[in-house]
């Protein structure tokens, strides 16, 4: 039984052209689905939709989403915040900006304990040198109480992950949260979310361009082009052979240091021709609905 | 070359001009014209006193005379004809005053944000130390020295006020010259000077534009504040500020001595502000 | 073979304003601390290093964009380290570089052809709209781009505006820094083999900074990798692939997570 079920969510630009084409996936308690694609592809724009926080621009114009059950598009707007900020966390892509850099850290963990949750100051305390002990940060008492500038993008990006599990969320995104960092500190990084992820069984979102990390956190996988689903499938099938020609192409286009003659083929323009068809053949079928 | 046929709408997204536009826009172009025409617009002589026709009331009271359209102040001068002939004073404050600061304040600030090392130092302190004067004790001062005058308005407003553009500009300076294309343009070796004015310059006009209207619209009202305090240019000449001021005397009984210039102020700082804005929105080629 | 580049024991200190005390200058700390290396006429060389290593200020040195605090820099026999800008100018048509972030680097008031154009103006050179026309062949862009504006164009088509700004110049030198870490797999493949055809087409020297090995692999004979400042390897980069020299180089490699699910990684 599926946590996330997204069904047939369409999103676009306020009176402008559609971001998000009738995406469906699920997520599962325990579960990892990576949402790949090119800059553009809907994919950041699906975990947003998840949250609530779709920039103002933007408009869900049909589907589902379902969270433990619940449609969380058909709850007034305070219940469904209400929901997500009780079962939902973030990490997001830019350590650097994420953390408000006039406050100490500890507030910037426990607040959202005490004020959305009820905790008590201490218990929240307690629990945030708890979270930053299992983020493996050396010195958390001393943590807590520096200041976002005085921490490395990657202490900082353990914090963030630390806040995000704090209130035992049921699902997390994660979007892009390794994009900012060095090879060697995205690796720890990596490796400190799936073990906070498998050992917590949260269900977890996450975004990200890179093929090679989808292949080291996922199980399952969405390939998105121009805000369509292309291909849908578990980690191992799709890396012993993908489906979609697609998204074959954009595994092509993945270096592999490896073999210095495999990857960093480019996209073909066939393909692209091929999977814009695609997209302009499911435009054409909507209209035609729309006008019956 | 899938990304060279461009399936994205970026270069599609243009944006009209929006009401705030139109409306300032307007508003200005009709001062500007009532300015221009002042002796062929205005009904009356704006001088010409009738103790006869003293606080007579506009044109939609009982009691109106027919002709005086907003009607007169204490000594029966024609308030709507004052508030024609006080445009030229206001518009020609606004444009020379207002350009002046703007080429005086953005240059500095432009030298300090660029060149930095001892220039910036320099006029950096030089701010400082004049923003602690007290603006308008500062400008009466002036004028209390110069004599008053049309001349002498403009160059206090200038004097005061070169500050707001020189540090808005530097700051900008400091971060455009923080980007990559002035490393890259240094790299093709164009020499500092063609970097400022060829590179940051472009960058900067779309907030000196903004100032600059702001600044059209504080230098009305500067000029009326000190028409108001009596030390604007010799006071036979209709100021929107020295109407103001003598319609505070008679609020009771002859509230439109005072209110229709204000209006008017009002409006014409709003329309300056606006306009700058509106401006930016419309015609700056980079979406930000 | 001879030297484009000769560069011995380069050191740079850049003041750190984080550390600034409120009176008197700020300390200065050492980013590049004693290099020695050359690069041949013709070659392609990858920097890679992680954040901090010190490779941007390097690429930064060698254009000249910063001056050396110690050591020296040789360009094609000539000592560039302390030149002054004015003596230094008609030198700068021959080593060009292409930046990270072209949104940054390309300004966003001027045209495609006016970008292109500009630096040939500076450097007075003959039949302007011609080497435009080729420059923007050359990287494979339709000639009525130049019409348009930076912010008109996708991230991929925006780099290209780059890399056609540095060969308009016909110059010998090149440094790439970073400039496919911003794009997507495709139109990072799609650079990198304009690049590569490009350094055999034109005869071009290049050196590339990059922080992906995965990267570097594909387009570089010879890697330097950067660590704290310090060269920890320079060798021929089949040979660094093959067997890495330096616990830095091991751990760089083996963080690098290939799209291969069966690789035992995490």
């Amino acid at each position: 039984m599926s946590y996330l079920s997204i069904r047939n969510l369409s999103v676009r630009l306020k009176g402008g052209p559609p971001l998000l084409r009738r995406v469906s996936l699920d997520v599962g308690p325990g579960e990892v689905r990576g949402l790949v694609g090119e800059s553009g592809a809907g994919k950041s724009m699906i975990g947003k939709a998840v949250l609530g926080i779709l920039p103002p621009s933007v408009e869900v114009t049909g589907g589902e989403i379902l969270l433990g059950g619940t449609d969380l598009l058909g709850l007034p707007p305070k219940d469904r915040r209400r929901r997500i900020g009780a079962t939902c966390a973030l990490i997001p892509q830019d350590p650097l900006t994420a953390l408000n850099p006039s406050h100490r850290i500890e507030p910037q963990i426990t607040d959202r304990l005490v004020n959305i949750l009820g905790w008590t100051r201490a218990a929240a305390r307690a629990r945030a040198r708890d979270l930053l002990e299992e983020v493996h940060l050396p010195d958390p008492e001393r943590v807590l109480r520096a200041y976002p500038h005085e921490l490395s993008g990657g202490m900082r990006q353990r914090i963030l992950i630390a806040s995000a599990f704090a209130a035992e969320p049921k699902l997390i995104v994660a979007d892009e949260p390794t994009t900012a960092l060095d090879v060697t500190v995205q690796k720890q990084i990596l490796k400190l979310i799936r073990e906070m992820q498998a050992r917590h069984g949260t269900a977890l979102v996450f975004v990200t361009h890179d093929l090679g990390v989808v292949s080291k956190v996922c199980q399952h996988l969405s390939v998105l082009y121009a805000g369509m689903v292309v291909e849908d499938a578990r980690v191992a099938d799709f890396f012993a052979a993908p489906r979609h020609a697609y998204s074959a192409a954009l595994l092509a286009a993945t270096p592999k240091y490896t073999d210095p003659d495999a990857g960093l083929n480019p996209v073909p323009d066939a393909v692209i021709d091929a999977v814009r068809a695609e997209v302009a053949a499911f435009d054409a079928a909507k209209a035609r609905r729309g006008a019956a | 070359m899938a990304d060279a046929k461009g399936m994205d709408g970026r270069s599609m997204i243009r944006r009209r001009a929006g009401p705030r536009l139109w409306l300032s826009a307007g508003w200005l172009s009709i001062l500007c014209l009532a300015a221009l025409f002042a002796p062929w617009v205005a009904p009356h002589d704006p001088l010409a006193q009738d103790l006869f026709l003293g606080r007579m009331p506009p044109f939609w009271m009982a009691g109106a005379e027919p002709g005086y359209w907003l009607g007169t102040d204490s000594l029966g001068r024609d308030v709507l004809s004052r508030l024609i002939h006080g445009a030229r004073v206001a518009l020609a404050v606004a444009l020379i005053a207002g350009t002046i600061t703007c080429l005086v304040g953005a240059t500095l600030g432009l030298l300090a944000g660029f060149l930095r090392g001892w220039v910036d130092i320099v006029i950096s302190r030089l701010i400082d130390i004049w923003m602690a004067f007290p603006p308008v004790l500062f400008s009466i001062l002036l004028i209390a020295v110069l004599g008053p005058g049309l001349v002498s308005i403009i160059i206090a407003i200038v004097v005061i006020d070169w500050t707001r553009f020189a540090r808005v500009v530097r700051a900008e300076a400091m971060a455009q010259g923080a980007m990559d294309y002035v490393s890259s343009a240094q790299v093709a070796g164009r020499p500092r000077i063609g970097i400022m004015l060829r590179e940051i310059l472009p960058n900067l006009l779309p907030t000196i534009g903004v100032l600059l209207t702001l600044e059209m619209g504080i230098a009305v009202i500067v000029e009326a504040i000190l028409s108001f305090v009596n030390l604007s240019i010799s006071t036979d000449d209709p100021t929107w500020g020295s109407m103001i001021a003598e319609g505070r005397t008679a609020i009771h009984q002859a509230w439109w001595v005072l209110v229709f210039p204000l209006i008017t102020l009002f409006l014409t700082v709003l329309s300056f502000s606006q306009l700058g804005e509106g401006l930016k929105d419309r015609f700056d080629p980079v979406l930000r | 073979m001879s030297d484009l580049y000769r560069i011995e024991n380069l050191r740079l200190a850049l003041a750190d304003m984080t550390a600034k005390p409120l009176f008197g200058p700020a300390p200065r700390i050492e980013i590049l601390k004693g290099l020695s290396f050359g690069i041949a006429k013709g070659a392609v060389v990858g920097i890679v290093g992680g954040s901090g290593s010190g490779k941007s200020t390097l690429g930064r040195a060698l254009v000249r964009l910063l001056e050396p605090s110690g050591g020296s820099i040789h360009f094609d026999g000539t000592d560039i380290t302390h030149l002054p800008e004015a003596v230094l100018r008609p030198l700068r048509r021959r080593f060009q570089m292409i930046f990270q972030d072209p949104m940054s680097s390309l300004n966003p008031r001027h045209r495609v052809g006016t970008l292109i154009a500009e630096p040939l103006r500076l450097h007075r050179l003959d039949a302007i709209p011609d080497r435009v026309a080729r420059a923007l062949d050359h990287v494979g862009l339709p000639q009525n781009f130049a019409t348009r504006f930076p912010h008109e164009l996708s991230g991929g088509q925006r780099q290209r505006v780059g890399i056609a700004r540095a060969i308009a110049l016909e110059p010998d030198f090149i440094l790439a820094d970073e400039i496919v870490s911003g794009l997507d797999v495709s139109s990072q493949a799609q650079v990198l083999n304009l690049l590569e055809r490009l350094v055999s087409d034109l005869g071009l020297t290049l050196a590339f900074i990059s922080h992906d090995l995965s990267v570097i692999r594909r387009l570089c004979q010879r890697t330097l990798v950067l660590h704290q400042g310090r060269i920890v390897e320079d060798r021929p980069t089949a040979e660094l692939f093959a067997a890495p020299a330096s616990a830095y180089t091991r751990d760089l490699l083996e963080a690098i997570p290939l799209p291969d699910p069966s690789q035992p990684w995490l």
